[in-house]
């Protein structure tokens, strides 16, 4: 049963769904994909027997239209049957408690190399934060990873409970406020996988969505090198960079290589490197950034963002600046 | 319901006694059968409520991205039906058939402490009633109030007072803190009742399997509400005076809030579900015309279920990073209880096994109970699998899983406990063929609605939100399960309207109706306020059926 | 009562335990080894179940005068361990500078503590009822079942201090 599973789940499964946990493309994953057979199948077997022996004796034994009026025998019980049904079970339990065992041993036990990538995700309501701390990398929302490779994730949260979960990837774990956690994954195929928080964490934990993207080797490094350089720096600087630098902006956003660095909301540096905003909820084009700055609530109601108040023309060089972000 | 003024007595007045005496009576009662009326009432006025929550939320979830409700009035709904259904519906009934049903069926005239009995029947309809006053508190009705919208399980910290500012915290903690104490109230009287007042003969081995389930039900509240008691009272203190038991920033724990929540919650679920055990235990023999399969083993298990389900809690925080050593415990409990479980179901079935069913409605209702129940502890056995909750925990798939135990299995159990036990309460039967299509409508949709559910949450969708992204593969089944609604309240409607019209102008039912065989079925339709006239003296665990069997007494055998 | 009771203790188990996991864990103020362990008050406290007990028995023999003047001395008894909490509790806010809100010590601290104090105060409640209704003659000795739950009450909140000091003075320190 489970070398069926695994075979099956070697070659890869049509995925019904890009969340669909069934077409499992890494390790952690596979083998809960491989346990998750055996479970269903203990279960499919139980339901039908006993379902059956449902179905047959109110068949059976219904009362007819010719019943002669007297009560049926009167059994007691019987040690032998209550006996039979409770080992029968103590059985199952027993074998699917020793497989069950197997994974959580071999996923959370799993063996961490010392050169294995390694990235901190911070929950935030409501996006992700990436750290890369061997890298120099910090980006947001969008997680790039390489294939074939397992990579850790230590996870923390700045606010409330949140969880990540991408299905195809592993299962999910909750990222905690004073609780680090740590899980890993180990991609065996390039694309992006979709995800989104699993733990509700406030009004906008619908839209936390989560995507990540498992690259070639040479394709994440080139990445890597991008993410870690700071920002252009442009003399004299632009009417949208004064503005970003002179409002409320900084307070929130980090910009590397300029005056802004905090660390409430995500890091700006190279906003234009990804392909979508507000954590997964919009493409990312000049267009949607305009109305995002404008107003947040329009496309995510309740997001901790507040409107800046901002002309038709500040935020049109604003936009401009930011769109410069590589 | 129980006082006549059938004794003329010179210059008295003949007739109903006016209104506002009757009210006050109902008002001031401490009658175990009033209280009992009076808890399922409340309990069915908030199933109404609770519905259109769930409706408001299915509605919301038709399609991708739509915009029926806000997402801060969706987090509220679902914050508010869970809360509801939980503490002022399903407890409530449960609650409200103990009362009714104990004395009766141990053949006592009253509840052990019928005063303590008002006292906790009240603090539970006014905790509601606190509960409900949110929507219309803090910003006003049309905000939807302040009502509690941090889930049912209100983990911290998005309950500390920097993540939930106003009041809605407040609301739920202190209304079910409140309604805590209610029921522990009816625990404690429910334990001082059966060990006490049973009538002479009726040893503990020879009580209805009704009360032994009810019985185990108290103690486990006894254990379970303390711990819950004490979590908001620490909440409290965080929120108002400053303390920092689950503040996150100061070193506080909020995996510690999870631990002390789910040792109450999942002894909890066990609440709800050992009555709803206990009314097919009594219904399924009647209707099969055996006597149950396995008395003995059916309360070892009971009390085994009982012992164990305070040592699964954390199996709902398998995701929350506890060691592989902590997971597998709890993998081992969780798979463990299924056993006992597990022989309950094979014993109804052994009952039915060669008996003589008679499809009524409150037997239809315990044929589907035991499908669902079957399939809600298979659901339940995957999610035991700690690497299998990994993915299907907070995901659409635990939600049609305990909807499939609170739905499927007791409400459909609690909905067979109310036509069974009509006649009784009201000395009317309800009308047959408006019960089954009930049943039909109510199954349809339950089954449209649930089972659906299960595939989107193995497809990757979360619990708790208030919209999807289209492309997810989501959006068929999320409209079935919306479709399925509809026929629940229609079947709803048919139950109302039966109930309504056969307490008005049902034909009288008689004291036994069933041809039953415990005691409540001796004495009068609706019974006379003190019960009994003379106590009854048993011998075996079906009184009835010796006396109308005197040639093959139940004693001989047991 | 004996529901009543473990209903309780679920609480109080609870409290202790949130008490024992927090131990040591605060990040800064006060720790418990600025407590004084209260020996006296509590030595009050724990021989008040012996008076509360010779108050009943006294009741089940009888002695009505016996009974109500050994009903007294348990809520004298009970007070003073009220006020000893009080005077602790004066010297740790305003020599000590803790408070609930300090630091996870001071809010499990001052639960635990309070909460059982809480008890004692009702206890107490209970027992001046009772006093009153002695006072006017109306308690008798058909009425020694019902003092002696309500004793069963009392020394619950004993037992539950044996605990909480053992827990707070001894292990926790």
């Amino acid at each position: 049963m489970i070398s069926i599973g695994a075979a099956l789940g070697q070659a890869t499964r049509p995925a019904l769904s890009p969340t669909d946990i069934f077409a499992p493309v890494s390790t952690p994953a596979e083998s809960i994909f491989d346990l998750s057979l055996l479970v269903l199948a203990v279960a499919g077997f139980i339901f039908i027997i006993v379902s059956g022996l449902l179905t047959y004796s109110i068949l059976k034994f219904r009362k007819r239209s010719n019943d002669d009026g007297r009560e049926p025998a009167q059994v007691y019980g019987s040690s032998q049957v209550e006996l039979a049904w409770t080992i029968t079970p103590v059985i199952i339990v027993l074998v699917l408690f020793l497989a069950t065992a197997r994974v959580i041993f071999s996923v959370q036990g799993a063996p961490h190399p010392k050169n294995a990538l390694q990235v901190t995700v911070v929950g935030h309501q409501f996006w992700w934060e990436y750290r890369y701390p061997g890298l120099q990398v910090v980006t947001a929302n969008e997680l790039h990873v390489p294939v074939g490779e397992p990579t850790f994730l230590d996870l923390l949260s700045a606010d409330t409970d949140h969880s990540f979960w991408v299905p195809r990837l592993a299962g999910k774990t909750d990222l905690i406020p004073n609780h680090p956690n740590k899980m890993w994954i180990e991609p065996r195929q390039t694309g992006v996988f979709l995800g989104q928080c699993a733990q509700y964490c406030g009004t906008q934990h619908a839209k936390m969505l989560l995507r990540v993207y498992v690259e070639s080797r040479p394709d994440f490094d080139r990445w890597v090198r991008q993410q870690a350089v700071a920002a252009q720096a442009d003399d004299p600087p632009s009417e949208g960079r004064r503005l970003f630098e002179h409002t409320a902006c900084i307070n929130c956003h980090t910009v590397q290589g300029t005056a802004a660095n905090g660390r409430f909301g995500p890091d700006l540096t190279h906003l234009m490197s990804r392909e979508t905003l507000g954590s997964g909820i919009a493409q990312n084009t000049p267009e949607n950034l305009r109305r995002w700055i404008r107003r947040p609530d329009d496309l995510k109601p309740g997001s901790l963002m507040p409107p800046m108040g901002l002309t038709d023309q500040q935020l049109d060089a604003v936009t401009t600046y930011l769109t410069s972000l590589r | 319901m129980s006082t006549t003024d059938s004794v003329a007595w010179p210059g008295t007045r003949i007739g109903a006694r006016p209104l506002a005496e009757r009210l006050h009576g109902w008002v001031t009662t401490v009658d175990h059968k009033r209280l009992g009326i009076l808890y399922v009432f409340y309990g069915f006025t908030f199933l109404l409520i609770g519905g259109v929550e769930a409706a408001v939320m299915r509605i919301q979830l038709i399609r991708p991205h739509n915009d029926f409700v806000s997402p801060q009035i969706f987090n509220q709904m679902f914050t508010m039906h869970g809360t509801t259904m939980i503490f002022f519906v399903v407890m409530p009934i449960v609650f409200g058939f103990a009362n009714y049903l104990i004395p009766l069926m141990i053949g006592a005239r009253d509840m052990a402490f019928p005063r303590v009995n008002a006292f906790s029947f009240w603090l539970t309809a006014f905790s509601g009633m606190f509960l409900y006053y949110s929507f219309v508190g803090g910003y006003g009705l049309y905000g939807l109030g302040t009502a509690p919208d941090v889930g049912w399980f209100a983990y911290a910290p998005l309950t500390a007072k920097t993540f939930s500012p106003g009041h809605s915290t407040d609301f739920w903690t202190l209304a079910l803190l409140v309604s805590g104490f209610g029921s522990i109230g009816t625990a404690v009287n429910i334990i001082a009742t059966v060990l006490s007042m049973r009538c002479p003969g009726m040893t503990l081995g020879k009580m209805p399997l009704l009360v032994w389930l009810n019985l185990v039900m108290a103690a486990l509240v006894i254990l379970a509400i303390g711990p819950l008691t004490a979590a908001q009272l620490m909440l409290l203190v965080d929120r108002y005076l400053g303390g920092h038991f689950f503040d996150t920033q100061a070193g506080g724990s909020a995996v510690m809030w999870m631990h002390f929540f789910w040792v109450f919650g999942h002894p909890e679920v066990y609440v709800l579900v050992l009555p709803a055990f206990g009314v097919a235990s009594e219904v399924i023999p009647v209707f099969s015309r055996k006597a149950i399969f396995g008395y003995p083993i059916m309360v070892a298990a009971t009390i085994a279920i009982g012992f164990i389900s305070v040592s699964v809690w954390a199996h709902h925080m398998f995701t929350v990073g506890m060691s592989a050593g902590g997971n597998l415990f709890f993998v081992l409990s969780t798979m463990a209880i299924a056993v006992p479980t597990g022989i309950k179901i094979f014993n109804w079935l052994a009952t039915m096994w060669g008996g003589k069913i008679h499809f009524k409605a409150p037997m239809l209702f315990c044929v589907a109970f035991l499908f669902q129940f079957l399939i809600a502890g298979l659901t339940g056995v995957m999610l035991g699998s700690a690497p299998f909750d990994w993915h299907l925990g907070n995901s659409y798939f635990v939600i049609a899983h305990f909807h499939y135990v609170i739905v499927g299995a007791i409400l459909f159990a609690v909905f067979a406990g109310i036509y069974y036990w009509f006649p009784k309460v009201t000395g009317k039967m309800y009308g047959e063929r408006l019960a089954k299509l009930h049943f039909w409508l109510f199954f349809i949709g339950f089954h449209l609605t649930f089972d659906f559910m299960h595939v989107p949450g193995l497809l990757g969708m979360p619990r708790r939100i208030y919209t999807y992204e289209p492309g997810r593969g989501w959006d068929a089944w999320n409209f079935v399960v919306t479709v399925g609604v509809f026929f629940q309240a229609a079947g709803i409607l048919a139950f109302a309207v039966n109930l309504i019209r056969s307490s008005l102008r049902g034909r009288p039912a008689g004291s036994d109706p069933w041809d039953a065989w415990t005691l409540e079925w001796s004495t009068a339709s609706p019974p006379p306020e003190y019960n009994y006239a003379s106590i009854p003296v048993v011998k075996s665990r079906r009184p009835l059926w010796d006396l109308k069997h005197p040639e093959d007494p139940d004693w001989k055998y047991e | 009562m004996f529901g009543l009771i473990a209903a309780e203790s679920a609480v109080f188990v609870i409290f202790v335990v949130a008490y024992l996991f927090y131990v040591g864990k605060s990040a800064s103020g006060p720790t418990p080894a600025v407590l004084h362990a209260p020996i006296f008050f509590s030595v009050c406290l724990l021989s008040s179940s012996w008076t509360i007990h010779r108050a009943v028995t006294a009741l089940k023999r009888a002695e009505v005068g016996s009974f109500v003047r050994w009903w007294l001395a348990t809520i004298v008894l009970g007070g003073l361990f009220l006020a000893g909490t009080g005077l602790e509790w004066r010297h740790l806010i305003v020599d000590e500078g803790l408070t609930i809100r300090t630091n996870l010590f001071g809010t499990t601290y001052y639960s635990l503590v309070g909460l059982h104090a809480f008890h004692v105060t009702v206890g107490l409640i209970a027992l001046a009822t009772v006093s009153l209704f002695a006072l006017f003659g109306h308690v008798k000795p058909e009425h020694a079942a019902r003092v002696d739950v309500v004793s069963l009450y009392w020394h619950f909140v004993d037992v539950v201090w044996v605990v909480v000091f053992s827990v707070v003075y001894v292990v926790g320190r």
